[in-house]
């Protein structure tokens, strides 16, 4: 197409016949514009960089007191813990998804997009990996943090972590979405509901303390916690073993949770009214 | 451009099932320049977005440029422009940032989606902002900034839903400035909705005027006010030949009002031509004796069309334009 078409008006009748957008593009174009909110701020970049090395720098010498100094059969606790907080800030992040969809909403930028051509699942793959975007960075980061306090970096183990996590914050995205959509008209149960949830699934998935010292019927609901398989194949994929069946395991709920968040957030898009 | 059969649309709402929009059958030729009239909740607003593809009809079928809204829903949104009530932009978003972003969400390479930006920016007074947030923008400027991403991929079709809602008359006119010339340049079909009578009496070439979710009325608003309203005729006579009035004016039209005062009374009548009918009845009063002291003719309404056509005003619900009187005394 030259410059001279462009500015030729469209008569009526004549539909643009535009090339039809696939999920890929669409997702990659939802993505640019909210990253965009970073690209043209990057103060809350720095600030969201922090939180992760507040935890490992604050939780770190904790976790040594427990194991009295010593190293967990000859692997540093960093080793153990550090997987936990990965996980921890992709579920922080990913989990606030619907919070800035929320004022679009209310503002009403969500509804003009809704009218544009872009597919559904596009919506909110872009929204979530988004809210993934700093996470890679913040990971990247506190391993490089914690190598000179014993943390072993294993490239490849950290990169397939990293793509699990994005799978699953995918899903969680897409649920945090829906939940936003659910409560347009009370922004505070977005809230209560986000908060409500996070903090049981994130202790009942061994995340931050080893369940293997709960009680039996913590165990049991860990079991039924997908994050709890998650969490397992990000210690074993930080710690280099990549054939180990718990990463199997993490991939299936990674991708059984994206695949009903998205079912359940394009259902909810189709069938709210805004 | 527009064809529909038997649209509907149920809400349910607890055990209750809401009628929203009852069979709607409508055809909207291209170039038209249509406005959905009605109350807030008739169904307009549900209507323009099934038209949209936004959202599902429950029963009947809309085809809209050409596509069918349930089988190709992404289809239509591709061949359509779309202005919603609220602010398009993301507040913490720079102007030109969504205006680029708009275009390639509708499949424009970013060189295309840059030069239209800029092109629709200096048509619609907003040239030089790509870098100001939206959020510091004025009301007016917002609502341009709206027609901008509306426009981007110069859809053939434009809906707008109330697309003047809450702005002053002055941003008002500059904005219908702006669609106007922009439909002139273009030739783009454009539908909007409003419950704002001057807006579809002034603006709108064809008024469709919806209610409880039905069409009761579909032509120009010249006719409509022909062939609903009427002119009304409105005299005072004295108290005592207010009688012998009344018998000469029952060939002219229908009583509406008979309102006495002080030694007078004030007579309104629905007649055919108001104008061409009061010198004649004057002079066939004046023959009977009569002394006619005021008179007056007001052309109807919008708002005299749809009170003939409900029984009810659409100046009660919401907050709606005083429409000017020619002379009518208090």
């Amino acid at each position: 197409m030259t410059t001279s078409d462009l500015v030729l008006p469209t008569r009526g009748g004549a539909a643009p016949d535009r090339r039809t957008s696939s999920v890929l593009s669409d997702t990659g174009n939802v993505w640019l514009r909210e990253t965009l909110t970073i690209v043209r701020d990057p103060f809350s970049l720095i600030f969201s960089l922090l939180q992760p090395l507040i935890f490992l720098g604050l939780f770190g010498p904790l976790l040594s007191g427990f194991t009295g100094g010593q190293d967990l059969g000859g692997v540093s606790p960093l080793q153990w813990f550090l997987p936990g907080v990965v996980v921890m800030i992709t579920m922080f992040g990913t989990s606030m998804t619907g919070s800035n969809l929320q004022y679009e909403i209310m503002t009403g930028a969500f509804e003009r997009i809704l009218a544009t051509p872009l597919s559904r699942p596009a919506l909110m793959i872009g929204r979530a990996l988004k809210e993934l975007t700093p996470l890679v960075v913040q990971g990247l980061i506190i391993c490089a943090v914690a190598a000179p306090f014993g943390f072993v970096i294993h490239p490849l183990g950290i990169l397939l972590g990293l793509l699990l996590l994005g799978v699953f914050g995918v899903g969680i995205g897409a649920l945090s979405y829906s939940l936003a959509i659910a409560a347009r008209k009370n922004e505070w149960v977005f809230w209560a509901v986000q908060q409500t949830l996070l903090f049981p699934l994130l202790i009942l998935s061994g995340m931050m303390l080893p369940l293997e010292a709960g009680p039996g019927w913590m165990r049991l609901a860990s079991q039924f916690n997908p994050l709890t398989y998650v969490v397992e194949a990000e210690r074993a994929l930080f710690a280099g073993v990549l054939a180990d069946p718990s990463v199997l395991w993490g991939f299936v709920a990674a991708f059984v949770t994206a695949a009903i968040g998205l079912v359940v957030g394009v259902r909810t898009v189709t069938r709210s009214i805004f | 451009m527009i064809h529909t059969e038997a649209l509907t649309r149920t809400f349910r709402s607890g055990k209750d099932t809401v009628e929203a929009v009852r069979g709607i059958d409508l055809d909207v030729a291209e170039g038209e320049l249509v406005a959905f009239l009605g109350p807030n909740g008739a169904g307009k607003s549900t209507t323009l977005r099934m038209l949209t593809s936004l959202l599902p009809p429950t029963s009947g079928t809309a085809l809209v440029a050409g596509t069918d809204v349930v089988a190709d829903p992404a289809g239509v949104r591709r061949r359509i422009g779309y202005i919603g009530q609220k602010d398009g932009a993301g507040h913490s978003y720079r102007v030109g940032d969504e205006l680029v972003m708009q275009g390639r969400f509708y499949g424009l390479s970013k060189s295309e989606s840059v030069e239209r930006g800029r092109q629709l920016m200096a048509s619609l007074d907003l040239a030089g902002m790509e870098n100001r947030k939206v959020s510091t923008l004025s009301g007016g400027q917002k609502r341009r900034l709206d027609i901008a991403l509306g426009l981007i991929h110069e859809p053939p079709l434009l809906f707008l839903d109330e697309p003047s809602t809450g702005m002053d008359p002055q941003n008002r006119a500059n904005l219908w400035e702006h669609i106007l010339r922009l439909r002139a340049e273009r030739g783009t079909t454009i539908v909007l909705t409003t419950h704002y009578l001057e807006e579809a009496d002034t603006m709108a070439e064809r008024v469709v005027v919806i209610d409880h979710g039905r069409i009761i009325a579909d032509d120009t608003a010249e006719a409509l006010k022909a062939e609903q309203a009427g002119d009304h005729l409105w005299l005072s006579v004295p108290a005592e030949d207010a009688d012998a009035a009344v018998q000469v004016l029952a060939r002219a039209g229908e009583q509406l009002e008979r309102t006495p005062a002080a030694g007078t009374v004030g007579l309104r009548y629905r007649v055919a031509h108001g104008t061409g009918t009061l010198p004649r009845l004057v002079l066939a009063l004046h023959d009977r004796g009569v002394t006619v002291a005021e008179a007056s003719v007001r052309r109807p309404t919008l708002d005299d069309v749809f009170l003939n056509l409900t029984g009810r005003s659409l100046r009660e619900g919401g907050p709606a334009l005083t429409t000017t009187t020619e002379g009518q005394p208090a």
